[in-house]
């Protein structure tokens, strides 16, 4: 290997790593316009390619260089061109729909890592002093439960775990095996004990954890924990930074944690949950069993009619919801909608914010059709006016229009805000079938007087509507 | 070095910061900004190289391994689907050509 002062190769990685400091800051502040966003993450990756190419003189500046260090640094590169090349290739090719599950994975991955540093320091079993070695194990645990945690709810919303896993005394057992897990970390972090016997047992403890907290979450919830373990894996990372004494890690690590924990704060308020019942109650997918009766029926439209009651409206408002994401119905939907243009109607969409599997999740999809940005509103900015609409088209949206939320306290979801669609002077609801949304909670909005049923997944239902409206003219 | 308060200093701030820079971020580009600030905690990528460019046996390389391949995983899968999330946000005046009514 080249030889480079210590001190100058020291040097340089300090100075590089400000600069990509400045450039993840100011990356994630330009991702807070829609104008700007694309630039950010140029910003950002900008950064990463720097860090990564400075990091490569880091063997130049111990003083002990390991004896296999070309062997390592063989094995860098060729992790991260495997690892770098399959990352590249999923994400180009994952759908849209499919958004969260993949960052719920990349999330993992990265937690995964910051657990292997940790793992990596814990074995040498060298002693840094108590304050890094309890960061160390720290870092290792979050890092451990976010990958373990994060891949869980990767198979959930991939549909690969179909199920909930649940039994009695549940949480006292997660309980149980967190105490186990802070019992070994203590004693590997005040030297104690930390042979390696102990680090393993303590890292499968992590693991197992992140698998028992997740399984039992239903799937409606993931945004929430997918968000939570984005924010753990960015503690974790900066725990790891302060073990390595890396500034770059401490100050990245440390922006995601703190950013990562508002998002979650604020997801879950959009869903009336505190943070606490998501990860302890296990709503996400039972309820039901508490709804108020529903009196009534619900009332079903042909398409035909439905097309003609739009075609002649001067507002709809659309409400897109996680129905249209399975169907792939968005750019169906925004042919409707254009069509309705077309003929002077006006048009917008309205957007929950936490429709379909992540806040912001329908405004991807409804991008990626080429729907433009001041055509979606948020609750706050629409709500009011339902009032003066023609037509509320629901497709494959429930709970985020269910009027309980609103009026029955005994509903779990009561308190919840909605979008106030039940107000417009007709509702068309597309649906799959006569069941349940997806926290299993009976939709009041489908059987009032002024809603009209649409039965067929999104995408058939749309575009029998465009035809519809196609033969008005 | 990076000792005691400096450190605490180091992540109160930067802790701010995050908390700050996020506050503003208007609810359509929710998505887009977990996965953004999900790439940007692939910087656990550098920590990785330099843990595996210490290691001094089987078993820490073979860990260090698993972790740079992971942390790259991290970092470009979650720059490639960011990217590719926020090249679709237009706004009406400024569509492609190609994706335009008529």
């Amino acid at each position: 290997m080249p030889s480079m002062n210590p001190v100058a190769a020291k040097w340089i990685i300090d100075a590089a790593y400000i600069l990509v400091a400045f450039l993840f800051i100011s990356g994630l502040k330009r991702m807070s316009s829609p104008s700007t966003a694309r630039g950010g993450i140029l910003w950002a990756g900008l950064g990463m390619v720097i860090a990564t190419l400075v990091t490569f003189l880091a063997p130049m500046v111990s003083a002990t260089t390991s004896a296999d260090a070309t062997m390592n640094l063989v094995l860098v590169i060729a992790a991260i061109g495997v690892g770098g090349a399959l990352a590249w290739w999923s994400g180009k090719r994952v759908a849209m729909t499919d958004m969260p599950q993949m960052i719920a994975l990349y999330n993992g991955m990265g937690g995964g890592a910051a657990a292997a540093i940790a793992a990596v320091e814990l074995y040498k079993g060298e002693q840094h002093g108590l304050a890094y070695a309890t960061l160390a194990v720290l870092g290792g645990l979050i890092g451990s439960v976010s990958f373990a945690g994060s891949s869980i709810a990767f198979g959930k919303l991939q549909g690969l775990i179909k199920r909930s896993f649940r039994f009695n005394g549940q949480q006292f057992v997660n309980v149980l095996i967190l105490g186990a897990a802070i019992v070994l970390g203590g004693l590997i972090a005040t030297n104690v004990n930390a042979s390696p016997a102990i680090v393993t047992a303590f890292f499968a403890l992590a693991l197992i954890l992140g698998l028992t907290m997740t399984l039992p979450i239903g799937g409606a919830d993931m945004p929430v924990v997918i968000s939570l373990y984005n924010a753990l894996t960015g503690l974790a990372v900066a725990f790891e930074g302060f073990v390595l004494n890396n500034a770059a890690m401490i100050i990245a690590g440390t922006v995601v944690g703190s950013a990562g924990t508002l998002l979650t704060q604020l997801m879950a308020r959009a869903m009336n949950r505190s943070l606490g019942n998501v990860l302890f109650s296990g709503f996400g997918e039972t309820g039901g069993g508490a709804t108020g009766p529903v009196t009534g029926s619900q009332k079903a439209i042909e398409a035909s009619d439905a097309g003609v009651m739009m075609a002649f409206a001067q507002k709809v408002i659309v409400v897109p919801g996680y129905g249209m994401a399975v169907a792939q119905a968005q750019h169906k939907v925004w042919e409707l909608a254009q069509l309705l243009q077309n003929r002077g109607v006006t048009v917008k969409f309205a957007i929950h914010p936490v429709a379909g599997r992540m806040p912001g999740h329908m405004n991807v999809l409804l991008a990626e059709a080429g729907v433009p940005y001041d055509l979606i509103a948020d609750l706050e900015e629409i709500n009011a006016e339902f009032e003066t609409t023609d037509v509320a088209l629901i497709i494959g949206a429930n709970d985020v229009v269910n009027p309980v939320a609103r009026n029955d306290k005994s509903s779990p979801i009561y308190g919840m805000p909605i979008l106030n669609a039940d107000k417009a002077r007709n509702v068309i609801v597309i649906k799959r079938g006569q069941g349940q949304g997806f926290s299993g909670i009976e939709n009041a909005l489908f059987y009032l007087d002024n809603t009209r049923m649409l039965y067929g997944d999104a995408q058939g239902a749309v575009n029998q509507l465009i035809q519809a409206i196609k033969s008005v003219e | 070095m990076i000792d005691g308060f400096i450190a605490i200093y180091i992540f109160m701030l930067a802790a701010f910061t995050g908390y700050e820079v996020i506050s503003r971020v208007p609810v359509i580009l929710h998505t887009p900004l977990m996965s953004g600030s999900n790439f940007v905690h692939g910087i656990v990528l550098v920590g990785a190289m330099v843990a595996l460019f210490n290691a001094n046996s089987t078993l820490e390389r073979a860990i260090g391994f698993l972790g740079v391949l992971l942390a790259a995983g991290n970092a470009v899968g979650g720059y490639v689907v960011t990217e590719r999330m926020l090249e679709m946000f237009k706004a009406s005046g400024q569509k492609k050509p190609a994706g335009g009514k008529h």
